[in-house]
């Protein structure tokens, strides 16, 4: 699987493709380029723009909220009722379909903004509800193995419990969360079904999260194949999106290495 | 005056702590709120459908007509994906825990890995370009051949969009997670166990079937429970894949389709009576992942204290 997304992904990974977007591009010249046997033009600049703006808005609601709920799971409950109830449907949050959430976002922007709203920052709304289980779940873990004499040694000193976390348990821990988040967004990145139903698609370059549709990697391989720009000529079509995914799976594969690689980098200062 | 400064510091600290404490119970009631709001939301979105004449759904025969179809073909999908991950996992998660050497076995697990981190939008186009084909061979000789059952009868697809290659893609898709969690689960059986097994004189395969398998197998049970799960809710693999349409046996024709993909492929035009429907229909999907979930970390809950008391 992987050789055939290379091979036929490696034709159409240019650099025109990376930097230019899909403005302009009607199927008359995908005709063509079909018959005349040139370039194939057009590109995935406005979906690479968007993957990017709508993973780091995700990012930026998730990782606040999923690390100071394992913060309160690991220093502070003492296995009440409330935290094991966290616990239980934080486990449940990571089995909700994906396009579930993408319906969430969709229904709770329509309720408050009026029916059809899609723009980026709904869809980042709805990569971060699945992308905080996942954040809670490995920030969890590892606020766990910090051990309690780093703790206990600095209430010694007197220090009181939030400045305790924040300068001594979290840092220890650091390499840890931070990897674990690297894995997160590189779960949701490639995420589409919810992008569909809240992000919409367009052909343009859309550097705004808060207004206007927004295309992704992943909805754009999805338009390119179920909706070719050309209908009696698909493979430009097709052509761009086997590079899409590709690019989508380097990106994909370059986050999961980025996490090995600091959790190697940061391991050796916790001194264990 | 250093005594003074002393309970200066001393009191903020003191507020912080509170602060501090309290945004963190907040982040955490934050997140039960979310999951129960879109609950909430989706069923507020999908009270017009319950409300509505039965005339003005899809079908024109009601919402339980409409999404029937759709439940069924959803566990259609599911079911095949499961029928065929469930023992390739099983038997990887044993043959890298059990039987591999430590050098092949740790090249097994970051293949597995791979596998888990390669977005769904990919395996769909890798179905629907490369799979679909290849497979429209095997289908025809399936509908000449054992078309009398009703699962295979013809005519067989001339595209290969059909319901079992949709159940393929997403069999590759859930056997990732069922191996990763079945490999940790057989990977905790108690050595002791393992041991006693082989100096009473069984082979590998007995002590496996012996130590290894009650052991496990409520752990495995969950593992396959959650690959349901995800199974259930794939969207984007089944919408490219299936060339879908109405509810019929045959899984070599065009034809049935699953919530989500159901979902994701009328959404973007939806609007009014219709998007309300869509999400009537995510809730039932919701409901149905929800109850699986919650069945699965039940076994795994119960699972952890038996284990810990070995």
């Amino acid at each position: 699987m992987i050789f055939t997304v290379l091979s036929k992904g490696l034709a159409g990974l240019s650099p025109d493709f990376l930097f230019t977007s899909m403005g302009g591009m009607t199927g008359a010249v995908d005709n063509a380029s079909a018959e005349s046997g040139g370039p194939v033009l057009g590109g995935a600049y406005h979906g690479i723009v968007g993957t990017l703006l709508i993973t780091l808005w995700a990012t930026i609601i998730s990782v606040p909220i999923g690390l100071l709920t394992a913060v309160y799971l690991v220093e502070y409950s003492n296995g009440g009722p409330l935290s094991r109830a966290i616990t239980f449907f934080v486990d449940v949050m990571t089995g909700i379909p994906s396009i579930v959430a993408g319906l969430f976002a969709a229904a709770f922007f329509g309720l408050v903004f009026g029916p059809g709203v899609r723009t980026g920052f709904v869809a980042a709304v709805a990569l971060s509800v699945l992308m905080i289980p996942v954040v809670v779940r490995s920030t969890e873990e590892m606020l766990k193995i910090v051990p309690n004499e780093l703790r206990e040694a600095s209430y010694a000193l007197g220090v009181r419990k939030w400045r305790t976390i924040l300068k001594v348990v979290v840092p220890t821990a650091i390499s840890g969360i931070a990897s674990g988040v690297t894995l997160a967004i590189a779960r949701v990145i490639g995420e589409t079904a919810p992008l569909l139903v809240t992000a919409g698609f367009v052909n343009t370059i859309n550097m705004n999260v808060f207004a206007g549709w927004m295309t992704t990697l992943p909805t754009y391989i999805y338009r390119q194949l179920m909706s070719p720009t050309s209908p009696t000529n698909t493979d430009p079509s097709t052509q761009r999106a086997w590079a899409a995914a590709l690019l989508l799976i380097i990106m994909v594969m370059l986050l999961n290495l980025g996490a090995r690689l600091i959790a190697r980098i940061f391991a050796p200062k916790t001194g264990r | 005056m250093s005594s003074k400064s002393i309970e200066g510091t001393g009191g903020a600290g003191r507020a912080g702590d509170k602060v501090f404490s309290g945004i963190t119970l907040l982040a955490g009631c934050l997140i039960l709120l979310v999951l129960f709001s879109v609950a909430v939301f989706l069923l507020w979105q999908a009270l017009p459908t319950f409300m509505a004449d039965s005339a003005d759904i899809s079908g024109g025969e009601g919402f339980f007509t409409y999404i029937w179809p759709l439940v069924i073909g959803t566990v259609i999908a599911a079911a095949i994906a499961l029928a065929i991950a469930t023992p390739v996992g099983i038997g990887v998660a044993l043959f890298i825990s059990h039987y591999a050497p430590r050098r092949m076995a740790q090249g097994l697990g970051y293949l597995i890995d791979l596998l888990a981190a390669i977005p769904s939008v990919v395996y769909g186009a890798w179905g629907m370009m490369v799979l679909a084909p290849a497979l429209v061979g095997p289908y025809t000789w399936l509908a000449e051949n054992a078309g009398w059952i009703p699962i295979f009868s013809g005519p067989a697809s001339q595209t290969g969009k059909t319901m079992l290659t949709a159940g393929i893609v997403l069999s590759v898709m859930v056997l990732p997670i069922i191996t990763s969690l079945t490999r940790e689960i057989f990977l905790q059986t108690p050595k002791l166990h393992e041991e006693a097994a082989l100096a009473m004189g069984a082979t590998r395969w007995e002590m496996i079937r012996m130590a290894v398998f009650p052991f496990a197998r409520p752990g495995v049970i969950s593992a396959v429970m959650l690959g349901l799960g995800r199974a259930l809710g794939e969207t984007m693999a089944v919408a490219l894949v299936l060339s879908s349409g109405g509810l019929i046996a045959s899984l070599i024709r065009p034809g049935n389709q699953t919530i989500a993909a159901e979902i994701a492929l009328n959404f973007p035009e939806a609007y009014g009576l219709r998007l309300s429907e869509l999400i009537a229909a995510g809730l039932v999907l919701f409901l149905i992942t929800l109850a699986v979930n919650v069945i699965a970390r039940w076994i795994i809950s119960r699972h952890k204290e038996f284990s810990g008391a070995n």
